[in-house]
């Protein structure tokens, strides 16, 4: 015990007295979780639209004027060609091209029966999904709009209606910086824990130190535990400083136990960490390592769910998915922040990380040899 | 001579790289309270050997016993009981003179109070006084070779391996550098210690002379010019190395590097 | 010229003999190009959801099988009463939550209105918006049929094209994106890395003093990643195409010159940063998060721009990604001549030009 002592004042001593530390720590977060929280968004707004009107109508007038008042969407030109419209998706002034054939008014009166044809820029599918989700509520609601005023010519019996009405919980205002927010203070905390780990000891060992360490009698458990301890308090320092920037400037919800919040996140962290001090013992320099860490956790933040969600992943992603500590972690980040879950909800997440944590420190302490 | 003064016997020991053979079975002993030159030119395995004695690294074959302790199965003991001081520089930069002694002493299991006057009396015996609270990197590199040795002998081991200390360093601190390695000595420390400089091993008990992974001579430095019929210890070591090499007609305490 | 060659050959040779970088250097594209176009997806599949259904009708059971055949959906509980929805969103496990009110069929044809209710797990919005959108609209299919067997309603049918990506394959985003990430890191990173290593070994010195010229010096060590990173566009392209098959509707030639051009900028932008860095640390720094995270972000190929917060639109501006972004789908996608992408493409010269300025001068300076 009295050893490790010595070995995390030392830590402690070398982390503060790098000038590079506190930048790290303090103001690369900040910046990160502001940007990212601003940046990282699939929200779809001021869709741009040109509309080609061959009917000329009171209906198809009316029919624009419920796009132009939509949040959503934004005019952009009207014109009688679609290729002469279509070069604006060449240059990407516009996302949709709304045709309104000829006739449209009449055949909706006469036979009861008429046509839109949208077309949507698709490079982006996602986009185009939600573009056209958008799209046929608002002609859907025209539809239904002017049904009274057509039945006011005809006298039919009212057909049946199912109404559909939706809610949306835990983020009625569809806000994506209540999604995301506790996505990207897992990645904080991910890149924060294993850069600084992975370099650590590779450090020690370009600088030669190591050598002199290992020709000590300290225990190996001693030096990874020692090696540990500073990294694991630095990142749930952050993760505190991400929480408090994510209330105060994003004004987030945390619905569930902060308690909670910490005691998840300090099992992660030894995952983290864990994986960090691994890539150290197996690397000689610290570009090494620094790429090697790089490498792991694009892999491991893309597939970890912050970005886009798992489920939609093909099932052998998801089996590797699994085995990502990261996407359990922003898992039960989401759910502890965003929609109050308690221990009960998240325990297999708690299992699955205290394992992961046994394996990787396990293997860290193994592999790392007291030779030189 | 009885088993009991010996501190350091190895035989036939041996260290292979792949199909590189750095230690090529050598056997000696070493004496409890001796100064032990191990001399060679760069490359010659001593690092290689040392390596091996204090428990970095593990023997391809052979035999060795260092304070009783077997260098296959007994590294960590071997590790409570000597003193090492590598190559490199290895003491942090980043932490002050106080810092470090107090880190190594904690490592080695020291009390408080002991680290505490450790630290005093080196402070007042290397004099730095002044820069106790200094970066390490901010000193000369003199005083830090001079710190790494009080540093590798701050627990009192029985034996202190010392690779290369002097290795860059001016003669007037080389000087005294020698002259603390005298006082550890005559506190009854065993120091093991190699350089490639010829003039100190003039300055051992007994040297040996490593030649491409093979210990060519090993006896006192007196013994051994008497034997090579030279004036000092770098041409016994040219001839060695050599031995079509013909003798300098030039004395040769001119072109060593002192 | 006979120097040039023995130093360019030189630098061959530190680049083939690290072969665990050089792994990176192939195995980076591979793996992020396979992640992208298989596993980062938005595609809403099998989403989990639940069904409180309090009329257990013939309507309200062929209204949950149309929803659950559609392949969008897979019913992963049913649930007994309204209590119960709250705790079911919080084992994280559902989606949505389909619910039917009472005597369903009894009140749609009686009354000719019936209510049922769609609660989304909005946690994550993007996919909540997709989840209500794919349920509303099974359901108007749903009721269209009925209204069809019935009486008769005029109806404004959509008829929607998705023009350049029929199939909304995610992939046709992240080729181009992919491309401009991973050239910058073969240009940029490597290049800045591999000077400033010179740099610390001291080798730059003894290269300085020689009678190479300075700008030999730099062309020399920039040719091998410059032909790196075309490997790694080819490599990349032909993914794209055999594996994926994005399409190629443009001129494969204007797209070759036009990343050819790209890699010059980050290559100049890698000179530039090791002139500014003393070591690899800072270097990698620098470029990591100086460059990398900016282009990952604000190149619009994840995340798309115009709806960033204004500030962050501006700054945008100034990555050069994001114009070769717009040129690489432009030319792949849309079929773009020169015509449509001379503005971004004088803005990549432009910005080029800049790079290399700036190097000038501060490696002047620093001859000094």
């Amino acid at each position: 015990m009295r050893t490790i002592r010595f070995i995390l004042r030392k830590e402690f001593l070398q982390i503060f007295r790098n000038k590079a530390m506190l930048p790290i720590i303090f103001i690369i977060p900040l910046i990160q979780l502001i940007i990212l929280a601003n940046a990282v968004t699939f929200e779809i707004k001021n869709i741009t639209f040109n509309v080609i009107d061959f009917d000329q109508s009171s209906y198809s007038r009316e029919l624009i004027s419920k796009f132009t008042a939509s949040n959503y969407f934004t005019f952009n030109r009207s014109s009688f060609s679609v290729e002469n419209s279509q070069e604006d998706f060449r240059t990407n002034d516009s996302k949709l091209i709304i045709v309104i054939p000829k006739n449209f008014e009449k055949d909706f009166i006469k036979t009861g029966n008429s046509k839109v044809q949208l077309l949507i820029r698709a490079e982006d599918g996602n986009a185009a999904v939600i573009i056209q989700n958008y799209s046929t509520n608002i002609i859907r609601q025209f539809n239904i709009g002017i049904i009274p005023e057509w039945q006011g010519a005809n006298t039919w019996k009212t057909p049946p209606m199912i109404d559909i009405t939706y809610s949306n919980w835990f983020n009625p205002q569809l806000n994506y910086k209540t999604y995301m927010v506790p996505g990207i203070l897992v990645l904080l905390v991910t890149t924060v824990g294993m850069f600084l780990t992975g370099m650590n000891i590779t450090r020690e060992k370009e600088m030669g130190t190591i050598e002199q360490i290992n020709v000590t009698p300290i225990k190996k458990y001693q030096f990874i535990i020692g090696k540990l301890i500073p990294f694991w308090i630095i990142s749930l320092f952050e993760l505190a400083f991400g929480l408090l920037v994510a209330k105060i400037i994003f004004d987030i919800p945390i619905l569930g136990s902060i308690f909670l919040i910490f005691f998840v996140a300090s099992i992660y962290l030894f995952v983290v960490l864990g994986i960090g001090l691994f890539i150290s013992t197996i690397t000689e320099t610290q570009q090494q390592s620094m790429f090697i860490a790089w490498f792991c956790m694009i892999v491991f933040l893309l597939m970890g769910g912050i970005f886009t969600p798992i489920e939609s992943m093909p099932s052998w992603a998801q089996t590797i998915a699994f085995f990502n500590p990261v996407a359990h972690f922003n898992k039960a980040m989401r759910m502890i922040m965003l929609k109050g879950s308690d221990l009960s909800d998240i325990h297999q997440t708690i299992y699955f990380l205290l394992i992961y944590a046994t394996v990787i420190l396990s293997l860290s302490v193994w592999r790392y040899r007291k030779v030189s | 001579m009885s088993t009991d003064s010996i501190i350091i016997k190895a035989e036939d020991l041996t260290k292979r790289f792949g199909k590189f053979t750095a230690v090529d079975s050598i056997s000696f002993e070493v004496k409890k309270g001796e100064i032990f030159g191990f001399l060679g030119a760069n490359g010659a395995g001593k690092t290689t050997a040392i390596k091996m004695l204090c428990g970095l690294w593990k023997p391809t074959t052979g035999k060795a016993n260092v304070a009783g302790f077997d260098v296959y199965k007994q590294t960590e003991q071997i590790k409570k009981t000597v003193g090492y001081m590598s190559q490199k520089f290895s003491l942090y930069d980043d932490l002050t003179v106080k810092e470090n002694v107090s880190f190594y002493g904690g490592v080695y299991g020291l009390s408080n109070n002991s680290i505490k006057e450790k630290s005093e009396y080196l402070i007042k015996k290397l004099e730095i006084e002044k820069e106790k609270d200094e970066l390490i990197k901010s000193l000369p590199l003199g005083w830090k070779q001079k710190l790494a040795f009080s540093v590798a002998v701050l627990h009192d081991p029985l034996l202190v391996f010392l690779d290369e200390p002097t290795g860059g360093v001016d003669p007037i601190t080389r000087r005294q550098f020698w002259n603390m390695i005298y006082e550890s000595a005559s506190n009854g420390v065993t120091i093991f210690v190699t350089t490639h400089y010829m003039d100190e091993a003039e300055y051992c008990d007994r040297v040996s002379m490593m030649v491409d992974g093979k210990i060519a001579a090993l006896d006192t430095p007196r013994n051994l010019k008497n034997r090579f019929n030279v004036k000092s210890m770098h041409d016994v070591f040219v001839k060695l190395a050599r031995p079509d090499y013909v003798p300098n007609p030039i004395p040769s305490n001119q072109i060593t590097t002192l | 010229m006979k120097r040039f060659k023995g130093f360019l050959i030189k630098e061959f040779h530190h680049i083939f003999r690290d072969k665990r970088s050089l792994l990176i250097l192939f195995g980076i594209p591979i793996v992020q190009i396979l992640l992208f176009g298989y596993a980062i997806t938005n595609e809403l599949k099998d989403g989990k959801i639940a069904i409180l259904d309090q009329s257990k009708d013939e309507i309200t059971q062929e209204i949950s099988n149309k929803i659950l055949s559609s392949g969008y959906f897979m019913l992963y509980e049913d649930l007994e009463s309204q209590n119960d929805i709250e705790s079911a969103f919080q084992r994280g496990i559902i989606k949505e939550v389909i619910i039917f009110e009472p005597e369903f069929s009894e009140k749609l044809f009686r009354d000719g209105k019936a209510s049922v209710q769609l609660l989304a797990d909005a946690s994550d919005p993007n996919l909540a918006n997709m989840i209500i959108g794919y349920t509303s609209s099974i359901i108007q299919n749903y009721q269209q049929g009925l209204i069809k067997s019935g009486s008769v309603q005029p109806v404004i049918t959509t008829e929607v094209k998705m023009i350049y990506n029929p199939e909304l394959k995610g992939v046709y985003m992240f080729v181009p994106g992919l491309m401009s990430v991973i050239l910058l890191l073969v240009s940029a990173l490597m290049t800045s890395i591999s000077i400033t290593r010179e740099k610390e070994m001291g080798t730059m010195e003894v290269l300085l003093v020689s009678p190479l010229k300075p700008v030999q010096i730099v062309v020399g060590k920039v040719i091998p990643y410059f032909l790196l990173a075309f490997v790694d566009t080819c490599m990349i392209l032909l993914l794209a195409r055999f594996v994926f098959d994005v399409p190629l509707t443009g001129s494969l030639l204007l797209l070759i010159l036009e990343s050819i051009l790209y890699i010059i900028t980050a290559l100049s932008l890698g000179i530039l940063f090791s002139t500014i860095s003393n070591n690899q640390q800072t270097a990698m720094m620098l470029s990591l998060s100086g460059l990398m995270l900016p282009t990952i972000l604000l190149s619009g190929f994840i995340f798309p721009i115009d709806n960033m917060p204004y500030i962050l639109q501006l700054f945008s501006n100034f990555i050069p990604a994001k114009w070769f972004v717009i040129i690489v789908k432009g030319i792949m996608l849309k079929g773009n001549n020169f015509f449509y992408i001379w503005k971004e493409t004088l803005i990549l010269v432009g910005m080029t030009i800049f790079f290399l300025l700036l190097t000038i001068k501060k490696f002047k300076i620093r001859l000094q």
